[in-house]
């Protein structure tokens, strides 16, 4: 016998698949393109009167030459005076230098005192560099700042094991400019924004890269093509956040993993603090609705409240319950196919 | 068939949003958009279901009759337990009076009712988290609208996996799936 059940028009699934299609289009459309923000240190230091600090006049004498991109000096042997470029590792900008956490060095107190002559013995280039350490480690004024913490992190890291000595201290702080940032700042984008340079220092511009490795520097857009909202995640989160191994008393992390050992997973950070999340995605969310509108700001966005519903003992439990139902089918249907009855109405 | 194609892509894109991390088979950017855009079709597939059931016959098949229902359900509880594998006859076969069996009308209602209900005024309440009320007894309100969410889809997500292997259980394997596709189904 047949019978009519039920009308379930096919026309319709397939006018939602079309709906998908369409959708699929405009989302396509709608991509966000990532940017890394490359404004720069430089570029925002501010204009202070440099002359006010402590050894400012003494260290004139270097600054009158590295202070700018040429020098000039007069030739003895024809008298007259002569105009050259200054090598431009060996430039040191003065508004930089006086925001720097060192503004209140001598430059001889890290460098020998022979470089009052000029022209500079060429020996002089082979003096030994501190490190951090060399001058912070072991000192209870600096105790705060965990330098023997950070030295034992930096040595585990992927950046002392695979280049050993060749990768020190100065590699991302130079200490004519490096100031302390997140300590300091109320503006945490800024901060983010000075972090994230160092580390793109080197792995956005090939030349620097290359001084350690003979490599070619990967492409960090394309290695982050993965990552959801990546221009967001570039300019709001520090690489060191998901590369380097956190330590709760650090605030800068200095253990960098390798690339694998690197936060993949989206959970680790968005179910930290799921009030927090709560808020900011109700305000990511109503932003996104004014600058987009309805249908491209919230129905083709990518928001979403991951995270705060990854609980451990849920998924445990839901797994349990799953995995009990699947067992009892199976159970189920070889039964059926021993007892000869496959099917029954 | 629209609801439960819904509720399959639902289904995936929300595991994949749940479990998210790079190596899930739908990406993470275009589970979510998938998910938004079949929770929004499932809602207007779901008010035709709603109204359709209000104002048709249809709707007389998720009434579950209040005489013998114990008895009823225990009924079929033994055939899918017991008799089924002493090729028993199914105490209650599908005809045009009763397009379901006892157990199937009560998960059926559970699942059109109470479950999928929930689960898009949920969906909803995620989807536009202005709606969603700050605090519930302390609790965040988008927290809870998330459990809610969870909870619902994974009871969905069983009835689909015992629907599925259910629908074997037909004149043959394959004849209950083709009943859901062209509306007709075969008795023997």
């Amino acid at each position: 016998m047949i019978y009519k059940a039920n009308l379930r028009p096919a026309w319709l699934v397939l006018l939602m698949l079309l709906l998908c299609a369409i959708a699929l289009i405009l989302l396509k459309t709608s991509d966000l393109k990532p940017i890394v923000t490359t404004q720069t240190e430089k570029e925002k230091a501010a204009k202070t009167d440099f002359m006010k600090f402590k050894n400012a006049v003494e260290n004139e004498n270097c600054f009158k030459c590295h202070g700018q991109s040429k020098y000039s000096y007069q030739n003895k042997e024809t008298n007259k005076n002569v105009s050259k470029r200054m090598y431009s590792e060996v430039i040191i900008n003065r508004e930089l230098f006086y925001s720097s956490n060192h503004r209140e060095f001598k430059c001889t107190d890290c460098h020998s005192e022979d470089y009052g002559a000029f022209p500079h013995n060429g020996n002089l280039r082979m003096e030994a560099i501190a490190t951090c350490i060399d001058c912070h480690g072991g000192d209870e004024k600096y105790a705060k700042f965990q330098f023997e913490q950070i030295d034992t992190g930096f040595m585990a890291s992927v950046h002392s094991e695979k280049h050993s000595e060749d990768f020190t201290c100065w590699m991302c702080h130079d200490a004519h400019t490096y100031k302390i940032n997140a300590r300091n700042t109320s503006i945490l984008k800024e901060t983010i924004t000075y972090d994230n340079l160092i580390c793109l220092n080197c792995h956005a511009d090939i030349k620097n890269y290359q001084l350690l490795t003979d490599k070619v520097n990967p492409n960090i857009l394309q290695k982050h093509e993965w990552l959801p909202n990546q221009a967001s995640h570039f300019t709001n989160v520090r690489c060191i956040e998901c590369h380097a191994k956190n330590e709760d008393t650090l605030v800068v992390a200095h253990h960098v993993v390798p690339k694998s050992q690197a936060v993949r997973k989206c959970e680790s950070c968005h179910s930290q603090n799921s009030i927090l999340y709560a808020s900011l995605y109700k305000y990511q969310v109503s932003s996104q609705i004014q600058k987009e509108g309805f249908v491209k700001g919230l129905l083709l966005g990518n928001s979403t409240t991951i995270g705060p519903d990854q609980s451990n003992t849920l998924n445990i439990i839901s797994f349990i319950i799953f995995g009990l139902t699947i067992f009892a089918i199976i159970i189920h249907a070889v039964l059926r196919i021993k007892n000869n009855h496959p099917h029954e109405s | 068939m629209t609801n439960a194609l819904f509720c399959v892509i639902l289904i995936i894109t929300g595991l994949s949003i749940q479990f998210s991390n790079p190596s899930t088979i739908v990406k993470f950017n275009m589970a979510v958009t998938f998910h938004n855009i079949a929770g929004m079709l499932l809602l207007l597939s779901y008010l035709v279901f709603f109204f359709g059931n209000l104002f048709t016959k249809n709707g007389g098949h998720y009434v579950i009759p209040l005489k013998n229902t114990f008895d009823r359900l225990k009924k079929q509880l033994y055939f899918y337990t017991i008799g089924i594998f002493k090729n028993e006859q199914a105490p209650f076969p599908a005809n045009e009076e009763e397009k379901f069996n006892p157990l199937q009308q009560l998960t059926y209602v559970v699942l059109m009712y109470i479950l999928v209900p929930f689960v898009i005024i949920s969906g909803l309440g995620l989807l536009y988290p202005e709606i969603t009320v700050n605090s519930v007894f302390g609790f965040s309100g988008l927290d809870l609208t998330d459990f809610v969410h969870i909870i619902a889809g994974f009871g969905i997500s069983l009835i689909m996996c015992v629907h599925i292997y259910f629908c074997t259980i037909g004149k043959n394997p394959t004849s209950n799936f083709k009943s859901m596709i062209n509306g007709y189904h075969d008795s023997h």
